[in-house]
């Protein structure tokens, strides 16, 4: 059966290109970045070179750059890391109310342990209102937190005009940005961050290893204490073959996408269905797309284009097993029974119009399908 | 996360639909998740379900236990259908995820009330523990 992938936005398929500069760092040059000898050093190369192509990639300094294990540690690392260095200045963090779950699980946590955290809130179509982070900044306000990108709307937040903010109450900025690197410009000098997050499994790179951004003078602490790898602020030994893929991902794109164009043809295809309606802002990340239809369930729609050999997502990936409605698309104003009913469609770097012509033909099939077993046929 | 019978059922649903002047009808929903469904009997004179259909908004294990109880409740009596518990659809279903048990329950739920509807469309006597199930269904739906 023809398999059809448009959920780019839960993870990427490696690219050929990226695993192929990967292979040498497995069986051949393995050596351990602490080890004195050749092998130590030729991998300490390595990752040196790999950190810079990475720095570079969004106007940093090589030294700023830690790799970590995922864009879950690297966002973890930068509540707690903050949180506890910064203790004696203040006990108060802002989030926005759509955090992908490491974020929001993280701040529950240090909220258990003495911290206050303020969730900003988001407009229908999943923006925060940059008023609205002015107003929550107290004395005690020690840490920044939104994302780039939301996951599952795509919806582009107010990144540098919130920095700004950041930057002139003396609060550190961090983003998440692991849904934005490599589809839209990502620079930590224009995005005026103090830490960035990033991830090399959304970027068409190997799933084990993310980055934080943390600009130099930052006051962190480390999650993990031991060898002092990565400036003494990540210790582990270091995944080199890792650290090449994210590297290698970053060059590649410099070809420009035409994910843009495929949107379109995907939006007004989709929409020409009855009972059909957009989530997304137009203004979002062109790869990103959420739709409900009224009548049918996400999960149902998504089971049924999977038998197509269709992978598409209800929500975020995370929260595909819970049953409590994505809390992004609540905080949008929707009503829990909509909510459920969302689907969201990610494209990528291999989607055709074909693999677009024959989802949509199969949505269409599969949502008539539902309707007639729904009490809610009329559209 | 589901089991086979339970896609097996969702991807060919069995009496999916309406009934034309049914004898009883249930509706329920659950609040949480925001699904509903709807069951419709047809009964005879010997109190036996000859006919059963249902129209469901919901999940893919909302479907298929819809779908399963009807198979299940056809050709019984009403006293046997109400006898019928969220397990043995579960049972039915070769299991459901922790988080889907409460879509059993609405089809069970949905059964019930359409026994009741039935009963007093025909003036006839509701047993005592129709009567508190029907209270709790209705409060729990509001
Ligand atoms: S999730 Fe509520 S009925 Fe299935």
């Amino acid at each position: 059966m023809k398999k059809i992938y448009l959920d780019y936005a839960a993870t990427t398929p490696v690219d050929p290109r990226v695993l192929e500069a990967m292979m040498p760092y497995f069986c051949d040059n393995f050596g351990n970045t602490m080890s004195l000898h050749s092998f130590g050093q030729k991998a300490q190369m390595v990752l040196d070179e790999s950190r810079k192509t990475v720095a570079n990639f969004i106007g940093a300094k090589p030294e700023e750059i830690i790799f970590t294990s995922s864009a879950t540690e690297s966002n973890n690392f930068a509540l707690k890391g903050i949180a506890f260095a910064n203790e004696k200045k203040g006990n108060h963090i802002i989030i926005s109310a759509i955090e992908h779950a490491c974020i929001m699980e993280s701040a529950k946590w240090l909220g258990g342990r003495g911290f206050k955290i303020t969730y900003v809130p988001v407009d229908r179509f999943g923006v925060v209102n940059v008023d609205d982070v002015s107003k929550a900044i107290t004395k005690e306000t020690i840490l920044i937190s939104v994302m780039h990108v939301n996951n599952e709307l795509g919806s582009i937040q107010p990144i540098a005009e919130i920095g700004q903010i950041a930057k002139e109450n003396n609060i550190y900025f961090h983003s998440d940005c692991a849904q934005s690197l490599g589809k839209i410009p990502v620079n930590v000098n224009d995005l005026n961050v103090d830490l960035l997050t990033a991830s090399g499994h959304k970027i068409y790179g190997p799933k084990g290893i993310g980055i934080l951004f943390v600009k130099r003078g930052v006051k962190i602490e480390p999650l993990l204490n031991g060898g002092g790898q990565e400036l003494g602020l990540r210790s582990s030994t270091s995944n080199v073959a890792g650290a090449v893929g994210f590297a290698k991902a970053l060059e590649l794109f410099n070809q420009e996408e035409k994910i843009a164009e495929l949107r379109e043809y995907l939006c007004s295809g989709v929409l020409s269905i009855p009972g059909s309606r957009l989530n997304s802002p137009k203004t979002g990340v062109p790869g990103i797309l959420n739709f409900s239809f009224s009548g049918v369930e996400g999960e149902a729609i998504t089971m049924r284009l999977d038998m197509d050999g269709i992978a598409v997502s209800t929500g975020s990936a995370c929260s595909s097993n819970k049953l409590t409605a994505s809390h992004v698309l609540l905080a949008t104003g929707m009503k829990p029974e909509e909510a459920h009913g969302s689907l969201r469609v990610s494209i990528g770097r291999w989607t055709t119009k074909e693999d677009i012509d024959y989802f949509i033909e199969s949505l269409f099939k599969n949502i008539n399908q539902l309707r007639e077993i729904s009490p809610f046929k009329n559209v | 996360m589901y089991s086979k019978k339970v896609i097996e059922y969702f991807n060919h649903p069995k009496n999916m639909g309406k009934i034309d002047c049914p004898d009883g009808v249930g509706k329920v929903g659950n609040i949480i998740c925001g699904d509903v469904m709807h069951l419709y009997i047809k009964v005879d004179k010997n109190d036996v379900i000859e006919d059963i259909k249902y129209e469901t908004f919901g999940c893919v294990a909302a479907i298929s236990s819809s779908s399963m109880i009807t198979e299940m409740v056809k050709g019984k009596t009403i006293v046997e259908a109400l006898k019928i518990e969220k397990n043995s659809i579960i049972d039915s279903l070769e299991g459901l995820p922790k988080a889907k048990i409460h879509c059993s329950v609405l089809a069970i739920d949905a059964l019930s009330e359409s026994i009741y509807d039935y009963l007093k469309k025909n003036k006839r006597d509701i047993p005592d523990f129709l009567e508190k199930r029907h209270k709790i269904i209705v409060k729990n739906s509001r």
